[in-house]
C-alpha cells in the first residue's frame, strides 16, 4: 500500500535491531532449550544404539533386533495395526469431516466435532482405554458385553478380546478418526463451491464432479493425512499400555520391556536400537508426507 | 444509444431468465439437500453412536459401586483417595507450568524469527516437527539412558521431582502444535507496525511483547496453552517409563484394583478437556485467522 515510505522506515529498524546482534541473543533460550531437552535424549538414543557398554562402536544391537523373531514380530504387528487403523480412520474421518463441513460454518455441530476431535486425538489415551473397558470389557463389567449377552451374543465366546491386537486396534480407531477430521477439514474447506458450480453448469453430474474434480484435488491431502495417521498409530502407546500393559507384541511395548529388563537383563541398548528403528520408519513417512504436501498446496490454499 | 431499448429489454430478459432459473431451482435444492442429507445423516448418526456410546456406557459403569448397587461411591472415592488426589495435583502443576513455559519460550522466538530472521523459518518448522518423528517411547528410552549415566548434580536438579523432570520434556512434546498455533496467530497480525509503534514510543522489548503483541494473539496463545494442558494431563508413556506418578499413571494403577473409580475419573477428565476446548472454540470464533490449531 505505502511502498514509498516503507523502504527508509525498514532500514531504520534494521539498524536499531542488528546492533550487537540482539536478534541472535533473542532466540538463544529456545536454541539452548531444544539442544538440552530434545537433543540430549536423542543423542543418548542414537549414541547408545551404536555402542557397547564399554563405549565402542558396534552393529550388534541392530543385528539382534533384525535376527530375532522376538523383535521383528512386534514390528510386523505394529505395521499391520498402523496400516488398518490408519485406513479405517482416514475413510471414516474424511466422511465425517465432509458431513461437518457441509453444515453451517460457525454452527454448533462444527464446534462440538472440533472440540471432541481435539479431546480424542490429543488427550484421551488412558481415559479412552477405561471407557473401552467399561463398554466392551469381559462379562461382569462391560456394559455392551452384558447387553449383547442378554440378547444371546457372547462376544468373548466368539474369540473377541479387548486385550488382543484387534481390541487395541479398535480402541485406536477412536483417536484415528478424530485426528483425520482435524487434518482433512482445512483441505475440505479449500474445495471451492465455484468448482462444483462450474462442473454443474457444464452438465456434470454429482458423481462426475466428485470423480473428476473433488477426488483428484483432495487426493494429495488425503494421502498425506493417511501417512500421518499411520505414524500416529505406530508411535501411540498410551491406550495399549492402559488396556493390556507391556504384554502386547507391539514395538513400543517391546521397547518398554527392554528398558525395564523384563525379558533379559542389560537390554537397554536393544531398546535404543528399536528406538532408532522407529525414528527411521517415521522419518520415511514424514518424507512421503512432505512430498505429497507439496502437491496438495498447489490447489488448496 | 442503446440504453433505451436495452434497459427495459435487459430487465425483461433478466426477469425471463429469472423465471427460467426458477424452474430448475426447485430441483436443485432437492438434489442439494435431499441426497446429501442421507449421507450426512448416516455418518453423523454412526458417529454419535460410535463416540457417545462408550461415554454413556462409562457413565453407567462408573455409577455401579463395588457392592453391585448404584451410587456415587466411585466419584466420592476420587476425592477421598489421597494418592489419586496427589497425582491429580502433580499433573495440574505440570500442565500449568508447561503451558506457561511453552508460551514464554515460543512467542518471543516466533516473533523474533518473523521480524528479523525470516530465513530461519524453515529451520524452525523442521525442528518443531521433530517430536512427531521421535515417538514418546523413544524419548523416554533416551531419558532413561540419560538418567542412568547422569552425574549426581543433574539427578538432583532434573530427575528428582516429577515437576522438574517432566515439565521440560512436555514443553518439547507440545512444540509441534504450539509452534503452529502461535505462528498462525502472529502471521495474522501486522507485526511490524505494532512493534515499530510500540518501540518508537519507548517501550522495552519485554513490555512490547507482553502489552502489545500478547493481547493481539490472545486466541492463538490460548489455543496453544489449552492443547498443551490437554497433552500434559494425558501423557502417560514417558511418566510410566521414568516412574513418576502422574494422573494417568495413577489412573492405570487404581484401575487394576478398582476399575470403577478409574472409569469415573476418565469420564470427568474427558468432559473437563472437552469443555476447555469447547470454550476455546467460542473465543476463537471472535477473531478470524487464528482459529485453526493443527499439528501439521
Amino acid at each position: 500500500m505505502t511502498n514509498g515510505p516503507a523502504a527508509p522506515r525498514r532500514r531504520g529498524i534494521r539498524r536499531s535491531t542488528t546492533a550487537g546482534g540482539g536478534a541472535w541473543i533473542g532466540i538463544l533460550p529456545f536454541t539452548v532449550y531444544i539442544l538440552i531437552f530434545l537433543g540430549l535424549p536423542l543423542y543418548e538414543v542414537v549414541h547408545g544404539a551404536f555402542t557397547t557398554d564399554a563405549g565402542q562402536f558396534t552393529w550388534h544391537n541392530f543385528s539382534t533386533i533384525f535376527s530375532e523373531s522376538q523383535y521383528w514380530v512386534p514390528l510386523k504387528n505394529s505395521l499391520i495395526l498402523s496400516a488398518w487403523t490408519a485406513g479405517v480412520g482416514a475413510v471414516f474421518g474424511t466422511w465425517l469431516a465432509a458431513a461437518v463441513v457441509a453444515g453451517k460454518p460457525g454452527g454448533m455441530l462444527r464446534r462440538v466435532v472440533s472440540s471432541g476431535s481435539g479431546v480424542l486425538a490429543y488427550f484421551a489415551g488412558v481415559p479412552l482405554a477405561f471407557a473401552f473397558i467399561a463398554t466392551l470389557g469381559r462379562a461382569p463389567g462391560g456394559v455392551l458385553t452384558v447387553l449383547l449377552k442378554h440378547i444371546g451374543v457372547d462376544l468373548y465366546a466368539h474369540g473377541f478380546n479387548i486385550a488382543s491386537l484387534f481390541g487395541v486396534g479398535l480402541a485406536y480407531v477412536y483417536f484415528q478418526i478424530p485426528l483425520m477430521v482435524i487434518l482433512i477439514t482445512p483441505a475440505l474447506e479449500g474445495l471451492r463451491p465455484q468448482w462444483q458450480e462450474a462442473a454443474q453448469s457444464l452438465g456434470a453430474s454429482r458423481v462426475r464432479y466428485l470423480r473428476h474434480v473433488a477426488v483428484p484435488v483432495m487426493a494429495p491431502a488425503f494421502i498425506g493425512s493417511l501417512l500421518i495417521l499411520f505414524g500416529n498409530a505406530l508411535s501411540a502407546y498410551a491406550t495399549a499400555l492402559a488396556l493390556v500393559g507391556a504384554a502386547i507384541p507391539l514395538v513400543p511395548a517391546s521397547i518398554n520391556d527392554a528398558i525395564n529388563g523384563n525379558v533379559l537383563v542389560n537390554e537397554d541398548r536393544i531398546a535404543l536400537a528399536l528406538g532408532v528403528e522407529m525414528i527411521l520408519i517415521v522419518m520415511v513417512i514424514m518424507v512421503g508426507y512432505w512430498l505429497v504436501q507439496r502437491r496438495a498446496r498447489r490447489w488448496l490454499q | 444509444m442503446s440504453i433505451g431499448p436495452s434497459g427495459p429489454g435487459g430487465v425483461g430478459v433478466q426477469a425471463l431468465l429469472g423465471e427460467l432459473e426458477e424452474a430448475p431451482t426447485p430441483q436443485q435444492p432437492t438434489r442439494r439437500r435431499g441426497r446429501p442429507r442421507i449421507w450426512r445423516v448416516v455418518i453423523l448418526t454412526a458417529a454419535v453412536i460410535f463416540f457417545l456410546g462408550p461415554l454413556i456406557a462409562s457413565a453407567k459403569y462408573s455409577l455401579i459401586q463395588q457392592n453391585g448397587k448404584y451410587g456415587f461411591n466411585n466419584y466420592s472415592q476420587i476425592l477421598s483417595n489421597g494418592d489419586l488426589r496427589r497425582s491429580l495435583f502433580t499433573s495440574l502443576e505440570i500442565a500449568g507450568l508447561t503451558a506457561f513455559i511453552v508460551v514464554s519460550l515460543m512467542l518471543p522466538t516466533v516473533v523474533l524469527v518473523r521480524l528479523r530472521m525470516p530465513k530461519l523459518t524453515l529451520l524452525l518448522e523442521g525442528v518443531t516437527i521433530l517430536p512427531i518423528v521421535v515417538p514418546p517411547i523413544v524419548i523416554a528410552s533416551g531419558l532413561a539412558q540419560l538418567q542412568g549415566s547422569a552425574p549426581s548434580w543433574m539427578i538432583t536438579l532434573w530427575f528428582n521431582h516429577p515437576l522438574t523432570a517432566l515439565t521440560p520434556i512436555y514443553v518439547v512434546l507440545a512444540m509441534p502444535f504450539s509452534y503452529r498455533a502461535i505462528d498462525t496467530g502472529v502471521r495474522a497480525i501486522d507485526l511490524r507496525t505494532l512493534v515499530d509503534a510500540s518501540r518508537s514510543l519507548g517501550a522495552s522489548w519485554f513490555s512490547t511483547m507482553v502489552r502489545v503483541i500478547l493481547p493481539n494473539v490472545e486466541t492463538a496463545v490460548l489455543g496453544a496453552a489449552f492443547l498443551t494442558i490437554a497433552l500434559c494431563l494425558g501423557e502417560v508413556v514417558i511418566a510410566t517409563i521414568m516412574l513418576y506418578i502422574t494422573l494417568p499413571v495413577e489412573l492405570i494403577q487404581v484401575g487394576a484394583l478398582n476399575p470403577g473409580v478409574s472409569v469415573a475419573l476418565s469420564v470427568l477428565s474427558i468432559l473437563f478437556v472437552f469443555l476447555l476446548l469447547f470454550l476455546l472454540s467460542f473465543l476463537a470464533g471472535r477473531r478470524r485467522g487464528s482459529t485453526s490449531v493443527r499439528v501439521i
